[in-house]
């Protein structure tokens, strides 16, 4: 995994517009300060860059990090370093979909190295790049933590598992076209029982 | 020790359906409040909250439940270090950041038995005196964290949790706080350093949470399994609890078994169930038969490999792994066939590692690295005899040389490769070499 990867990269960057928090955001936020105490809003900053990056299409710019530095009242540079230091912050632009491929042992004894060639194939994206039309971005991560039902992959916040080739294309091809996918496991199991 | 009479090859057993805690594993029933008042849960809260705060944690004690989370350190003995009215602040956290390789249990609480944790949470933070608690989730597990976020709510609509919870007069409030992808979140104080709004960087110890934790408080952290089983040992009785497993390895677990078997899955069963049974009877066995193991990883990717010989006959708990030179770790079961190379999945384990390293200390930040590098030579056959005793050399100047586990975690599989399976590298090295 390079460093290219978007949740590893600490290349930030502006966006060139202004980031202001949207009307339900700033309610959120209130409601997010209240669950620390007083004088620890900084523990705000995990929950505060998941919404900057939800509302600013997934990536978190200059113009994030500085208002929520603003926000919780606390320097750029502590907010930035907890940016860089968490792989699920991006910090540049990814594609609609950010297709993660978990790698790790588990996964990998039973095929994900497949999965990643149908992807990469599918989607027409090599590993850490996005697709022409922007509907995909393709990273390979570590352990997502859902080994008995490997191969498996996370699709922004979905997991799909007990994969293989064909289910795969499936997945991929529904959300080229716009179709619901199933999320879960491929195979009809309920969850990660002996089926 | 019973272990004896439950060697593998004897008397099949079979975790008893009403003797398990999770009802509601895979998720066949309701998750949420209707279905938990069925399987028990909050049926008689307010009466375990009505016990001393003491005599909880001696319960939880001589249940001899020991922790979930990796370590196996006795729960209640855990509890007992908390300091008694300080009038301090204190904190329960529990650890849901599971990301050990192998593992998946936690998520199955979470998503399909919540209510279990939740419960956990208001009597173990009552025992240790603790008003707030922070469930720190795993930032990946979304799906998992909008179940539980559900669940709290119906926790507070009905009056279980909160002001004066389950009618109790005891104050308790629960939080979720996400993480955010980082492994080493999971090691209890890069823990707290993240939920306080940090990057995940581990403590020197001491101070240790109990003293100085969340925000200079007291604190305990425990894992979501530890806590989950707590309402259920308070209300069966700690002599149920040990009348399941063995002495000091009592109770039931939740196993997770991952990669070459026919069926991978997630099962409860008696702590000390032999390795063989579980993948022969849960998962259907081996692909391509149990002569085609390889070697099992038995508890999470820390934990060193066993070879077949020692697979046949060990049991699934803490001392009987550890007398065999593993551990049971987080009790995700890797299982690994002929068909793959057994190398390949520790170059894996060692490029996790390198990613998760989270930098702070030198032989850790440059040993993962460099073991990974090695192991990818490894793989490839191009490493010599001398040169893998060298990467074995590393591994023991890495191992014990850091703040945190992550180092030690790094290492073992490493060792238990070459231990296990040195000729093998060694044959490995030798192709090449004939082959250039």
């Amino acid at each position: 995994m390079s460093s290219n990867h978007p949740g590893l990269s600490n290349n930030f960057s502006r966006s060139g517009e202004k980031f202001s928090w949207s009307k339900d955001n700033l309610r959120s936020i209130k409601n997010i300060i209240s669950k620390y105490p007083k004088g620890r809003e900084q523990s705000a900053v995990m929950p505060l860059l998941y919404l900057a990056q939800e509302q600013n299409n997934n990536w978190i710019s200059i113009e994030c990090i500085e208002t929520i530095a603003e926000t919780l009242n606390m320097p750029k540079i502590r907010v930035t370093e907890v940016a860089s230091f968490y792989s699920m912050y991006n910090t540049r632009p990814v594609g609609e979909n950010l297709v993660q491929i978990c790698r790790t042992s588990p996964c990998w004894l039973r095929g994900s190295n497949k999965i990643t060639k149908t992807i990469c194939k599918e989607t027409k994206c090599e590993i850490n790049d996005t697709s022409d039309d922007n509907k995909f971005t393709v990273v390979e991560v570590e352990c997502l933590g859902a080994c008995s039902n490997g191969p498996m992959i996370q699709i922004n916040n979905d997991f799909f598992e007990d994969l293989d080739e064909e289910s795969t294309k499936k997945i991929i091809d529904n959300i080229k076209e716009g179709k619901p996918n199933v999320i879960g496991s491929q195979k009809g199991r309920r969850s990660s029982e002996n089926a | 020790m019973s272990l004896v009479h439950k060697k593998a090859g004897e008397v099949q057993r079979m975790l008893n359906e009403k003797d398990k805690v999770f009802q509601n594993l895979h998720g066949f029933q309701e998750p949420f409040i209707e279905g938990a008042l069925k399987r028990g849960s909050w049926s008689n809260t307010k009466e375990i909250l009505s016990k001393d705060q003491n005599d909880i944690i001696e319960l939880v004690k001589s249940s001899q439940l020991r922790g979930r989370g990796g370590a196996g350190f006795s729960t209640g003995l855990k509890w007992s270090f908390m300091p008694k009215n300080t009038g301090k602040q204190h904190y329960l956290v529990v650890n849901a950041d599971e990301s050990e390789p192998g593992t998946c249990k936690d998520r199955e609480i979470i998503r399909n038995d919540p209510h279990t944790l939740v419960e956990g949470c208001l009597i173990a933070s009552y025992a240790i005196q603790a008003t707030k608690c922070y469930i720190y989730i795993r930032g990946e597990y979304h799906h998992e964290y909008v179940q539980l976020e559900k669940a709290i709510e119906e926790a507070y609509e009905r009056g279980f949790i909160g002001k004066n919870s389950c009618g109790s007069g005891f104050d308790f409030d629960l939080y979720v706080h996400r993480g955010a992808g980082a492994y080493i979140c999971g090691e209890e104080t890069a823990l707290l350093e993240s939920l306080e709004g940090k990057k995940g960087q581990p403590r020197l110890k001491p101070p240790f949470p109990a003293g100085v934790g969340l925000y200079g408080m007291p604190t305990t952290i425990n894992n979501v399994e530890s806590i989950a089983v707590v309402p259920t040992i308070l209300r069966k009785g700690p002599d149920w609890f040990k009348s399941i497993g063995a002495e000091n390895n009592t109770g039931t677990k939740i196993f997770c078994i991952s990669g070459n078997v026919n069926k991978p899955c997630t099962i409860e069963e008696e702590m000390g169930i032999p390795l063989k049974e579980l993948v022969e009877k849960h998962c259907d066995g081996v692909e391509g038969g149990w002569d085609n193991l390889k070697a099992i990883v038995p508890g999470g990717s820390s934990t060193p490999m066993l070879p077949k010989n020692i697979c046949e006959s060990v049991l699934m708990n803490f001392d009987d792994l550890k007398a065999n030179g593993s551990g049971l770790g987080t009790a995700g079961v890797i299982v690994v066939n002929k068909n793959n190379d057994i190398a390949e999945v520790i170059e894996r384990f060692a490029h996790f590692y390198k990613h998760e390293s989270c930098g702070q200390c030198t032989p850790c930040r440059e040993g993962t690295g460099w073991m990974h590098r090695m192991m990818q030579r490894l793989v490839r056959g191009e490493i010599s005899p001398e040169q893998i005793e060298l990467l074995e050399n590393v591994t023991k100047q890495v191992e014990g040389h850091t703040i945190c586990a992550l180092g030690d975690a790094a290492a073992w599989p490493i060792q238990g490769l070459i231990k296990n399976f040195k000729s093998e590298l060694i044959s490995k090295y030798n192709k090449k070499l004939k082959a250039s």
